[in-house]
């Protein structure tokens, strides 16, 4: 047995800074942890836990305005806050690194990409000029980026953001560090993309037997890559223990509640929601930070903190985590009937096509170049009434350009769009008539930017009823009401303001505002990716129960295919503008005919550990293959000849399935 | 990037063409013209239209046009009746007293400001940072015939350090202006590096912040470097166009430095071109100010494109 310390300890540490009135508010409060040389930790918990601070403090690091209360952090057993602050200098980047968040905002842009990674080099290791650029050129390699010596020249925003997380990445190893951390590395990137990273990642750490801690609000990410599990909540660890303990067997009731919140692709259940709201910052209960939203809750907890103490090979904070039984995995429970659609038609989309340019001054005088890429290529689809139709794809493969011109915000290059009584949808939205505009209402990604932050909530409302009903004053109180109701929100809530709101009640509201118009139509631009996993399951609930009981048709974009298999009774999906498969939403999550689906379906995270990698699932990056063919082609495993030469038609294997592949026929390897 | 530059280099020459035309039709459009202006209540009968034979102003304007701008691209605009003397002789030497001023108040004033920007930002809040902070919005506040007389009295008068006033003439030598020079460039300096000055102090605030920032930190690496590497460039950029319309500004000449400190630059002989209704010198002194904004402009841009890797390839 060697006896190394523990590469990095926390005790009893405690972070936090001092509110207006002086009153000391912790955010990250009692946090002991320790890890082994080599093992991997997830930290997972929703936005405000205090999981990305604590994450910070592991590299002696308090964010301007924090200081650390109480406690240690202890690198190989040197306390780091203790510790000068050259002396930690030569720790950074050399013997603990981190790979950040958001690798587009983490490289400095008016710097190469050489010079960047060669700076950690400079100041990390003996090694002269020509030896630190070989390296650099070595370490772009390892990460798997092509033509390095080309690379290192570019500057950061020339780099597509997968690429830029590479770098992030190559940056972090360049010294070969013990202690590697992890802020939410792959959030942003596209699936595939995540997929190819977290790959990457736990390939180095194997190698050179890197430690890990890694943050992400994504359980799944977390199941891929770690050994062991840490459960934030305001602050403290409610639940710690090995990976494919916790993640399958929680017994924290939060732990069980997150876990229930995360839509899974197998089972294709519309998940469950924590109810309530986490406790303020600096305004926690006094026993149990979980109490208010505890289903299990009972007077001890209200009175005494419960201690993180052992229990069966990991730890807990619950008073009474053994007599809270066995937990129900979803998956174990019955899938939910979606509601059943009558197939009478009411939208018809027909061969759409939309381009996205912005010509110059110099275009205009016919000194412009190639013509753009068409962002929407020939898609079409009807959408049933009542049902949700799920529309995913990577970001760029044009999803969103179809809600906006559906919406009648971006013109069609060609193409039709009507609505069931023949309503002409291929106007932009400043020619349609009144009642057109109100049966197709639309939620936008980011409801602080969708709603007016000068305009009460009742003052939001009252435009639709208004223009659609005209519905004014006294006359619009009751619909108003009946609104609140339906989203979950008290009467009180209308006469706030957007800003007194969190992110999942403006989402509510975004939705009450589009209901208010009572539309046929309602199209939802990835209405959930800005909230946390248990605000999202509550919204996706909500949408499900007001689409199924108002017979609402939805479509609903989303780069998430287990949110999309969650809510959606048929989902299509889209590669570079082209829809390449649509079908029952389950048929084309558990047996996707076009190769693409296959791989997006293979990418997906469960937050679940041990599961094996889908073959197929590994795509390469775009190799291009010019115009012309099938646009798939590139990065097709199963490319044939004939896919160069034209592109394969939308061919339907049954009534409700449609692919878009020349060997979609063939049995599937 | 070739075709950004010629883009830019273009769009600058249009400008100054049009520019020329409008400078020209716009002392077109006024009541009377050269020689009523210079003539005054003479201006009629025999002596208006042997003013106006000798000035060429009897030819329609289209080819006076042409004579006066094809005359402008050598340096030649034509004769001032008032002064009696060929307008680029006039104008040369004041030209050259203004650029002399411009440019000492620049080399002083513009790496004074950004340096103390710097230590302002990144000492945010500091002792540091407000007294600079406060002494750059007390420069900003007090208008420059004040500051100016102040520093007369104090550096010229109290401790006869310099010269307070210029004596030498518009065509004095270099060497001889130069030690006048002083005083007016500090008083120059104090108007302008107080704006620069807090606009690099709130972009290396913004830049200390962001998380490339945090990054460069959490790489280990030593604080002098990463303010060198990664801060200087990146909270320059807000501050290029700042110190473009500063040095554009300076050209122009500025009349109550000028006036206080009696130096012979163009601020001034704009103002007494005005007063004198002298046309052709008035549009020599117009021409040369828009000329003066476009290519400080111009070079602005060029900075920005140098400094800015986005920039350049903001097009593929």
């Amino acid at each position: 047995m060697e006896t190394r310390p523990d590469v990095i300890a926390t005790d009893d540490l405690q972070i936090g800074f001092v509110t207006r009135a002086g009153e000391q508010a912790a955010i990250v409060d009692g946090v002991s942890l320790a890890l082994r040389h080599g093992v991997s930790l997830g930290l997972a918990g929703e936005s405000g836990c205090g999981k990305s601070t604590l994450l910070l403090a592991l590299m002696g690091h308090a964010k301007a305005g924090l200081s650390v209360t109480r406690g240690a952090c202890r690198f190989e057993g040197r306390s780091l806050f203790e510790m000068p602050e050259a002396e930690l200098d030569g720790l950074r980047g050399k013997r603990i690194a981190m790979v950040p968040q958001n690798a587009g905002q983490a490289l400095t842009p008016t710097l190469r990409i050489g010079a960047q990674i060669d700076e950690v080099l400079r100041f990390h290791t003996d090694l002269g000029p020509a030896e630190r650029h070989e390296r650099v050129l070595d370490l772009i390699d390892r990460v798997q980026l092509p033509t390095p010596a080309e690379l290192a020249r570019r500057y950061p925003h020339e780099l597509l953001g997968g690429q830029q997380q590479r770098i992030a990445v190559a940056m972090a190893v360049a010294v070969d560090p013990v202690l590697l951390l992890l802020d939410e590395p792959t959030t942003g990137l596209d699936v595939t993309t995540q997929l190819r990273i977290l790959e990457l990642l736990r390939d180095l750490a194997d190698q050179s037997g890197t430690a890990m801690v890694c943050v992400s609000h994504d359980i799944g990410v977390i199941a891929r890559l770690c050994d062991e599990v840490a459960v934030m909540y305001a602050g403290r660890i409610v639940e710690t223990g090995r990976a494919d303990d916790v993640l399958v067997r929680p017994r924290h009731p939060y732990a069980r509640g997150l876990l229930a919140s995360i839509p899974r692709l197998k089972t294709g259940a519309v998940p469950e929601p924590i109810a309530g709201r986490p406790p303020t910052m600096g305004r926690m209960p006094q026993g149990c930070r979980f109490a208010l939203r505890c289903d299990h809750v009972r007077d001890l907890c209200r009175a005494e903190v419960p201690p993180l103490r052992p229990l069966a090979g990991g730890a807990v904070a619950c008073h009474f985590a053994e007599k809270l039984g066995p937990w129900q995995r979803p998956h174990d429970l019955a899938a939910t009937a979606l509601a059943a659609t009558d197939h009478q038609p009411v939208l018809w989309v027909e061969d759409i096509a939309i381009t996205y340019a912005r010509p110059g001054l110099f275009d205009r005088f016919g000194m412009a170049g190639a013509k753009p890429a068409r962002a929407v290529d020939g898609v079409s689809f009807t959408l049933e009434h009542g049902e949700v139709l799920g529309l995913v794809g990577e970001s760029g493969s044009g999803k969103s350009t179809i809600l906006r011109g559906i919406a009648g915000l971006w013109p069609l290059d060609q193409g039709a769009i009507a609505l069931a009584d023949g309503s002409d949808l291929a106007r932009s939205v400043d020619e349609r008539p009144r009642d057109v505009l109100r049966r197709v209402q639309l939620v936008f990604q980011n409801p602080d930017a969708s709603l007016n932050p000068r305009r009460t909530i009742r003052e939001i409302l009252a435009r639709p009823l208004a223009i659609y009903h005209g519905l004014t004053g006294q006359e619009a109180a009751p619909r108003m009401a009946a609104l609140m109701a339906d989203v979950r929100l008290g009467e009180d809530y209308l006469d706030r303001l957007p800003s007194q709101l969190s992110g999942g009640e403006k989402q509510r509201v975004a939705i009450a505002r589009a209901f208010a118009a009572e539309p046929e139509i309602i199209l939802c631009d990835e209405v959930t990716s800005a909230l946390d996993v248990s605000v999202q399951a509550s919204i996706l609930n909500l949408l499900a129960d007001l689409c199924a009981s108002r017979g609402v048709a939805c479509i609903m974009v989303s780069h998430d295919l287990a949110v999309v298999r969650a809510v959606a009774r048929r989902i299509a999906v889209l590669y570079r503008g082209r829809l390449c498969e649509i079908g029952p939403s389950a048929e084309v999550a558990l047996a996707p005919r076009h190769p693409y689906t296959r791989a997006l379906v293979g990418a997906v995270l469960e937050p679940e550990p041990g599961q094996a990698i889908e073959s197929g699932a590994v795509i390469v990056e775009d190799a291009g293959g010019g115009p012309g063919g099938c646009s798939f082609r590139g990065r097709c495993p199963r490319a044939i000849p004939l896919c160069a030469k034209t592109v394969p038609d939308l061919v339907a294997l049954d009534p409700a399935h449609a692919v878009r592949c020349h060997r979609a026929g063939e049995a599937l390897a | 990037m070739v075709r950004l530059i010629i883009q830019r280099i273009l769009s600058s020459a249009i400008t100054l063409a049009l520019l020329t035309v409008f400078v020209f039709f716009a002392v077109e459009l006024l009541p009377g013209d050269t020689c009523t202006a210079y003539l005054g209540r003479d201006a009629k009968g025999d002596r208006l239209e042997i003013c106006r034979e000798n000035m060429g102003l009897n030819d329609p304007a289209l080819k006076r046009f042409a004579t006066w701008a094809s005359g402008a691209l050598v340096g030649d605009f034509g004769v001032s009746p008032y002064r009696n003397k060929p307008v680029s002789e006039i104008v040369g030497w004041r030209m050259r007293n203004t650029i002399v001023l411009a440019l000492s108040a620049s080399l002083f004033g513009i790496p004074l400001a950004i340096f103390f920007g710097i230590i302002a930002g990144i000492r945010r809040d500091k002792p540091v940072d407000m007294v600079l902070s406060s002494t750059s919005i007390l420069a900003m506040t007090v208008p420059e015939f004040v500051s100016a007389t102040l520093l007369i009295l104090v550096f010229s008068i109290s401790l006869g350090w310099t010269s307070g006033v210029v004596t030498a003439p518009a065509d004095a030598p270099i060497g001889v202006l130069l030690g006048s020079t002083i005083l007016p460039t500090v008083a120059l300096a104090l108007v302008f590096a107080a704006h620069i000055l807090r606009m690099v102090r709130s972009s290396v605030i913004d830049v200390m912040e962001s998380e490339y920032v945090a990054m460069a930190r959490l790489k280990g690496l030593p604080f002098r470097w990463i303010l060198l590497r990664h801060v200087l460039p990146n909270s320059l950029l807000p501050a290029i166009n700042v110190i473009g319309l500063t040095v554009a500004w300076l050209l122009g000449g500025v009349v109550v430095i000028e006036s206080v400190f009696n130096f012979p630059g163009l601020g001034r002989l704009s103002v007494d071109a005005v007063a004198d209704r002298d046309l052709p010198l008035t549009q020599c002194i117009v021409l040369i100010l828009a000329t003066g904004y476009i290519v400080t402009n111009l070079l602005t841009d060029l900075a920005s494109l140098l400094l800015n890797p986005r920039l350049r390839t903001f097009r593929g």
